[in-house]
């Protein structure tokens, strides 16, 4: 795209958005250049702050008018890359549209803008006893915009699902600049779902209707430290197989307790090999009754300390190690990746035991925190951006891990997504036909792939085909074995 | 700008929604993020630009992006010593650097201060023709509280009962011109909780104005070091948030000064009032002070200094007196030193919006341990229209309650 093109688009939105909404200074410009993870950079050729539904849709409008492509950000969190900008394209910034516009209660429902907060939602009704429940780590500060683009997890999402199964209806502004409403009661194809976890790739969320949960009648948080990684596992299988679904099963190795030391100060018990956190909820007596078993449980396989909280001061306390891992790492490492896999819960200890090998191999340290309850692993490789060669051991070992993940019938994303850093491993779980059967799909909604190109997808084959230009039918049409729409 | 310190940021971004401007202005450049991220443009070799000194201008120094950061980046290091860069690179419209000038010259004297204070009064009426002259004066000229009472402190005031110890105390430039009754409180609680406490009468400015805007502060650092060195204390008590964090951090600002000053600036120890009082542990008797207390925690007490469960376990500590917190408590008020002088819009932003959520505590008292704050956040309350609160400082609650004057003690501002 030549600047020409982006100086007059810059001038058309300037007649749309308020005063101050569109950024064009290069030294602003840069800002916006990453977001979560620093790896992949890109100056956005313009930056646009909408406040409404209706601007956003004229921003996307004009974008189709000039052929430039589009990326959405929300909070700008996102750990694979997907709010990575074009410089060739328009970064749309939701950060002003942060308002709570319906707490609907009889309903059990809110309907908010994108750029609100994942935590905000649930301050707004702690005090009528409910909350949102997907709580990604990072909810202080992503957007729900964001979550719902990643369908984003998080240490509850074991019991009560992932942002998907929160998500009770949306507005949109389609890659052509439609706004349109989707929701979980309409009739056909489920369309919500296809948007939730669609990563910026489908349009951008404007409205969201979320679910909001009525808070637990009792809460039990459980720290139980154990010698070995191999002893924490035994723990959570055991607990799983005894039928107990716990509302969060959250292990952190030593190396990540260390970290989490080091930032918070969370006084995890000393020398423990594995630090493995339960969360129970629910009717008390069933809290209780669960309690007593997953403290035998943990006995039995080896805890040498086990921590009970008595109070919401000690359960944030437990809690605070853990939430603060990711970032905490940094107080031990001067640079590091966040890797997202996911391995059956069977496979645990073989992966583990693999990432070990990778570690000595290399010579590159990895803390691993995970989802234990789902089997979502976050291993933490470290790296010193200053050593030579060790940024890219790094990146080797981080990618390997993704192939253990997927030797083992894993996947390569847990809750992070594909976005621009992954895309190159899709292949490696899918074959051509399932990519290009989603890529229909994202052709149904952005044939001129201008909604976010370039991320998800390896090779952006189909969409410059169809419709009208596109010559013969798509093998998985032609097979019957999909349908375009 | 140390590129070390620079790359402590992770880019997670955890910092951005306690950060004032970013709640207010919700773009990249105005968060913490992103600032660290033009600092480091600007280390990478872009000069520093008009655009980027703004950003960096519009920043309150608050620090609530230290306590939010799980990666432990120093911004309130990296904030000061680009502060200094953009002292002395970038050039200021003239109109800009006169208002600064003016600030810099007055406050941090009490002499120059007091004699401001009668045309002060004047300016309120002023207001509106200085406001056109350039918002700064405006903006100080509502923010000047009704005249007060002056208090003479004797030099020294003895411990009620068995002394457990001696202390100096800071008297501070704005508080003690605008707010001495609050020195005498102050006073007056440490000796009843058995403390001797010493007043230099010729203590001057601890250099806070000055540190926190990127100007050499050292000069007031070694000559308060010297004040309360001669003084012969065992802790130095400070009831201003912005003068404690300033003086915590003297060992920092003076590291480079040679004949020893750094370690003699870690010998002193600084302790906040509230902070001092609950390692101190209490003697005297609480009587009870029926009333609803809304607690503002000042940035440079909660987040500079970390003190936030001291004041509110006194507080709690107080027989009949209830406790209420203020919704988004880790925002900046927008007073911020000398901010609400420099940068009047966004300080009256911020102001209104704690006004809000303040009033809709349905308090009696707003409780603050900052002169600026309670300044700023009594002017916001004032304008809202929604009729006042009372405002106090944690010491006059103290001391209503170890003198059981009752809660009509807690008078005016
Ligand atoms: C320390 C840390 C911990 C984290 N922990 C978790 C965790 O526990 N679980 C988890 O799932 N994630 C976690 N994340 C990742 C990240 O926070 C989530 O992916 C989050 O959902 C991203 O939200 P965001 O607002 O920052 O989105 P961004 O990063 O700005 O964008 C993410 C993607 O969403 C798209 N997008 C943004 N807004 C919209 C919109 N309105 N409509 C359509 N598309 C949009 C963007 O184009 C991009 O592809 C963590 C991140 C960090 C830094
Ligand atoms: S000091 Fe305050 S205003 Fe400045 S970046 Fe940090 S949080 Fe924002
Ligand atoms: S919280 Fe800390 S590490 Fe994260 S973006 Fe802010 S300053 Fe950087």
């Amino acid at each position: 795209m030549s600047d020409a093109v982006l100086d007059r688009l810059a001038v058309r939105f300037a007649e749309l958005l308020p005063a101050g909404a569109v950024i064009t200074d290069p030294v602003r410009l840069r800002t916006y250049e990453c977001d979560g993870l620093t790896l992949h950079r890109a100056m956005p050729g313009i930056v646009v702050l909408p406040e409404t539904a209706e601007q956003v849709a004229a921003v996307v409008r004009l974008c189709g008018e000039y052929d430039v492509p589009f990326v959405a950000r929300g909070s700008g969190t996102g750990l694979s890359g997907g709010a990575l900008p074009r410089t060739d394209g328009v970064l749309i910034v939701t950060s002003r549209m942060r308002r709570i516009l319906e707490i609907d209660m009889p309903n059990r429902r809110a309907v908010v803008e994108p750029g609100v907060t994942n935590l905000a939602i649930t301050e707004a009704v702690r005090e009528q006893g409910y909350y949102y429940a997907p709580d990604p780590s990072s909810q202080q500060v992503c957007s729900i915009g964001g979550n719902v683009a990643e369908n984003a997890g998080g240490a509850h999402c074991l019991k009560y699902g992932f942002t998907v199964n929160h998500i009770l209806g949306l507005e949109i502004v389609t890659p052509d600049g439609e706004i349109v409403e989707l929701s979980a009661l309409d009739p056909g194809y489920d369309l919500l779902g296809a948007f939730v976890g669609s990563e910026g790739t489908l349009g951008i969320a404007t409205k969201i209707t979320v679910r909001l949960s009525r808070a637990p009648e009792a809460v039990t948080t459980l720290l139980a430290a154990f010698g070995s990684i191999e002893g924490g596992g035994a723990a959570v299988s055991a607990i799983i197989a005894a039928g107990i679904v716990p509302a969060a099963i959250e292990m952190m190795d030593a190396l990540a307790v260390e970290a989490a030391e080091a930032a918070v100060g969370c006084a995890y018990p000393e020398g423990a090999g594995a630090v493995l956190i339960v969360e129970l909820d629910g009717p008390r007596a069933e809290v209780e009754h669960q309690f007593t078993a997953v403290e035998r449980i943990c006995r039995e396989t080896g805890a040498f300390e086990i921590r009970v909280a008595a109070s919401t001061e000690e359960r944030a306390a437990i809690w605070k190690g853990r939430k603060s891992a990711f970032a905490a790492v940094g107080r031990i490492s001067p640079a590091y990746i966040v890797q997202d896999g996911v391995v059956p819960r069977t496979a645990l200890p073989e992966v583990l035991a693999g990432i070990d090998r990778l570690q000595e191999e290399y010579g590159i340290r990895v803390a691993n925190v995970f989802h234990a309850g789902d089997g979502n692993l976050h291993p933490l490789v470290l790296f010193d951006d200053a050593a030579p060669g060790e940024g890219e051991r790094a990146a080797t070992v981080s990618g390997r891990i993704l192939d253990l993940c997927i030797e083992h019938g894993g996947s390569i994303t847990g809750e992070h997504g594909v976005g621009v850093d992954k895309s190159r491993y899709m292949p490696k779980m899918f074959t051509e036909e399932d990519l290009d059967t989603m890529q229909l799909v994202r052709c149904a909604f952005d044939p001129r792939s201008l909604s976010n190109p370039g991320k998800v997808f390896p090779t952006p084959r189909l969409c410059g085909e169809v419709p009208g230009v596109r010559k013969g039918v798509h093998p998985l049409v032609e097979s019957g074995r999909a349908e375009q729409f | 700008m140390d590129p070390e310190l620079i790359k402590d940021c992770v880019h997670c971004g955890f910092c951005l929604p306690t950060c004032p401007t970013y709640v207010l202005w919700g773009e990249e450049m105005d968060s913490p993020r992103g600032r660290i991220h033009l600092m480091a443009q600007h280390v990478e070799g872009t000069p520093v630009t008009p655009e980027m000194a703004g950003h960096f201008d519009a920043c309150l120094g608050c620090m609530a992006c230290v306590t939010a950061c799980p990666s432990g980046v120093r911004y309130d290091r990296l904030i000061e010593q680009t502060r200094a860069v953009v002292e002395r690179e970038h050039v200021r419209a003239p109109g800009e650097r006169a208002i600064r000038e003016l600030v810099f010259t007055l406050f941090p004297y009490r002499r120059r201060l007091r004699a401001l204070r009668l045309p002060m009064r004047l300016a309120t009426r002023l207001r509106p023709f200085l406001e056109r002259v350039h918002p700064s004066l405006g903006a100080m000229a509502e923010l000047v509280p009704p005249p007060a009472r002056p208090v003479r402190l004797p030099p020294r005031v003895h411990a009620v009962g068995r002394r457990r110890a001696t202390v100096g105390m800071l008297v501070g430039c704005v508080q003690s011109q605008f707010f001495p009754q609050v020195n005498a409180a102050t006073a007056r609680v440490l000796a009843l909780e058995g403390c001797d406490v010493v007043i230099p009468p010729r203590q001057g400015c601890c250099g806070a104005l000055s540190l926190h805007s990127g100007r050499d502060a050292r000069r007031f650092a070694t000559r308060t070091i010297e004040t309360f060195e001669r003084a012969g204390v065992e802790a130095v008590v400070v009831n201003v948030a912005g003068c404690g964090s300033s003086m915590k951090e003297y060992a920092e600002v003076l590291k480079d000064e040679p004949g020893g000053w750094a370690e003699r600036a870690a010998a002193l120890r600084v302790r906040d009032l509230a902070e001092y009082l609950v390692e101190l542990g209490p003697v005297a008797p609480r009587h009870p002070l029926p009333v609803i207390v809304a607690y503002h925690d000042a940035c440079h007490l909660a987040h500079a200094q970390g003190v936030r469960s001291q004041p509110r376990e006194l507080l709690r500590a107080i027989p009949g007196l209830e406790l209420r917190e203020i919704a988004e408590s880790a925002v900046c008020c927008g007073s911020a030193g000398t901010y609400n002088l420099f940068q009047p819009g966004p300080a009256r932003d911020l102001g209104d919006r704690k006004a809000r959520h303040v009033l809709a505590t349905r308090a009696d008292v707003l409780v603050s341990a900052n002169p600026g704050c309670s300044m700023q956040i009594a002017a916001a309350m004032r304008r809202s229209g929604e009729g006042g609160m009372r405002v106090a400082h944690t010491a006059e609650v103290l001391d209503a309650s170890l003198r059981g004057l009752g809660a009509r003690a807690l008078g005016g501002r």
